[in-house]
């Protein structure tokens, strides 16, 4: 599938959050010994809201303030966001360890200024990974950030980093 | 062209004449660093389907978040771990014996100048205090540097933080990093290299030098870097083996912004309730009550902090209604603390040494490690409770219950609040 610029679009319902959603909301240190999928989405933001967790449905698309993901570099932190069935993460602007590894595990995510003005919870919304836009169906309203470099849209289209390295060391024959 | 400290490092690790702030290169690590974090890197590195690591001497592995295992899950998983460095043989593994990992990196000579370190860990800027360009990354990624040996890079902007003046007694780096996040913002050096310049910088000690590194992870940065001086190389000395290729920046170097920072009347700080940008002086807050105070971690266990704690406590004794916790962080400063008294006497005699001050003062000492920074054990926050700290990070819940309040201060400021 090529994607770059093309169709890779996501469609769910828009979870908003505010500025410096730091990894310890995302999921506590005491959560972080290993990496089970089940325990991470149980308990994913519980210290910013022990309800939300719940609330997470499959698809769903973050859409956030400035320095999402702040802190740790835990990869549990987008783990646990991906293991809850959040499709992508739009925010203003990520923390770069946070960005890195969401990318690295195949979570999409997107700097979009301005991206949650006239957002309502719960909204229908798109994201056009390739061309990194937001869209409203209801109202037509679009955000676009710069979109990611031609090498990460590969490696995010390949599923991650392991799928991407793999096919370049099989590639190499150096696996 | 001329370049920053790690535009220049960054050259050299992609083997670039020069490269320029904004392009993405390969980079070629010299040290790997990690911790309980490798069991995730390990999964990675499993599905990658590598044989063997790219080079077994330029990894790092210790255990120091969780040590010694306060559950069967973390046993199991420095059991695991503990197979993997066999089964590799990689020759830098320290299990939990040593101490917390930004600590132990140095001591045991894994820091050079002019080096890239990559560490799956945020807090990897620290060793930027030696030189080198040092950032923190992702247990996945880390299993392709395991793999490869190199990592992409975004040659980051630098910027320039001068101080002037000098830090007033009874001031510390830790109050200068504290001043600086509530300044700049959670994000406001967020994918920038940090450059540290001044006379202040060069009178710190290689600890507090530490401090300052460490702590620019919490206004985002990428990178922490201070020019190597004497005391680089008098600290390095025995420990760090070869040649030593200091980086300078050179002159006429490109900043993106460049700041100047008069320190002449800083008082000791303090971040507030639950974000490190939320400074205030300590004395706005003096008279909140505190159940629990930490004094440790790779931001300020070294024997510096804890001479400076044990200046306040000497002869007193720890409020009855606080538990103070101290975390040396290294066995090398255990050993140190152990073993010195006040001022670099040698301990003996009628020379009580710092550790000897801090327990009759009534502190618990733990082994080294990370302790309580994190929530995981060693001292828990319950629900109301109010810790402070000299660690790095206050949010919410992070050091156990989310209703619980963190202040981050210098080893001073801790050792007053425990009284």
């Amino acid at each position: 599938m090529d994607m770059k610029g093309a169709g890779w679009i996501l469609r769910g319902r828009a979870l908003v959050l505010g500025d410096d959603i730091n990894t310890d909301l995302i999921i506590a240190g005491r959560y972080c010994k290993g990496a089970d999928p089940k325990e991470l989405a149980r308990h994913v933001f519980e210290s910013l809201d022990g309800k939300l967790a719940a609330r997470i449905r499959k698809g769903d698309i973050i859409v956030a303030g400035r320095n999402f993901g702040c802190g740790s570099s835990r990869e549990q932190a987008p783990l646990a966001l991906k293991a809850a069935g959040v499709g992508a993460i739009a925010a203003e602007s990520f923390a770069r360890i946070f960005f890195r590894n969401a990318l690295n595990i195949g979570l999409p995510v997107l700097a979009i200024p301005h991206v949650r003005k006239k957002i309502k919870e719960g909204e229908r919304v798109t994201v056009d990974i390739g061309k990194g836009e937001l869209a409203v169906p209801r109202t037509g309203h679009r955000r676009a950030g710069r979109p990611l470099p031609p090498f990460l849209l590969e490696m995010l289209e390949d599923g991650g980093l392991v799928p991407h390295l793999r096919r370049r060391l099989k590639r190499d024959g150096k696996i | 062209m001329p370049g920053t400290i790690s535009e220049k490092i960054l050259a050299r690790a992609s083997a670039r004449p020069r490269v320029t702030p904004g392009e993405v290169v390969e980079a070629k690590v010299d040290i790997a660093l990690s911790h309980e974090s490798a069991r995730l890197a390990i999964r990675a590195f499993r599905e990658l389907g590598v044989k063997k690591v790219w080079d077994r001497r330029k990894i790092v592995q210790l255990f120091d978040h969780r040590v010694p295992a306060e559950c069967e899950e973390t046993a199991s998983v420095h059991q695991m771990i503990r197979e993997f460095v066999r089964e590799q043989k990689l020759e830098n593994f320290y299990d939990l014996n040593e101490g917390v990992c930004h600590q132990v990196l140095p001591e045991m000579g894994h820091v050079r100048p002019g080096q890239l370190i990559v560490g799956t860990d945020s807090h990897t800027t620290t060793h930027g205090a030696f030189g080198a360009f040092a950032t923190g990354i992702g247990a996945t990624e880390m299993a392709a540097v395991w793999a490869t040996g190199e990592l992409w890079l975004k040659v980051p902007e630098s910027i320039m933080i001068r101080t002037h003046g000098r830090l007033k007694k009874g001031v510390s780096a830790k109050d200068l990093a504290i001043y600086l996040a509530g300044m700049l913002g959670a994000e406001g050096a967020d994918y920038k290299a940090v450059e540290y310049r001044g006379k202040a910088i060069t009178q710190m000690s290689i600890g507090s030098r530490m401090t300052l590194c460490n702590m620019a992870m919490e206004m985002g940065a990428k990178a922490a870097i201070m020019e190597p001086d004497r005391k680089t190389f008098a600290f390095l000395k025995g420990r760090a083996k070869g040649r030593l290729l200091p980086v300078k920046a050179d002159k006429g170097a490109r900043y993106e912004f460049d700041i100047l920072v008069d320190i002449d009347h800083l008082e000791p700080m303090v971040a507030c309730p639950h974000s490190v940008a939320n400074m205030v002086k300590a004395t706005d807050v003096e008279g909140t009550e505190i159940q629990q105070a930490v004094l440790g971690s790779c931001t300020n266990g070294r024997l510096e902090d804890l001479e400076a704690a044990a200046r306040v406590l000497k002869r007193k004794k720890v409020h009855r209604g606080v538990r103070l916790i101290v975390v040396p962080a290294s066995r090398e400063v255990y050993l140190d603390a152990l073993r010195t008294g006040l001022g670099g006497a040698r301990a003996g005699g009628r020379v009580e040494s710092i550790l000897e001050i801090l327990v009759r003062a009534g502190a618990l000492v733990e082994n080294p490690g990370c302790g309580p920074c994190l929530g995981a054990h060693q001292g828990v926050l319950a629900p109301g409770e109010s810790c402070i700290s000299t660690t790095n990070r206050n949010f919410r819940g992070r050091m156990g219950s989310s209703e619980a309040n963190i202040y981050l201060a210098s080893p001073a400021t801790v050792a007053a609040s425990a009284l």
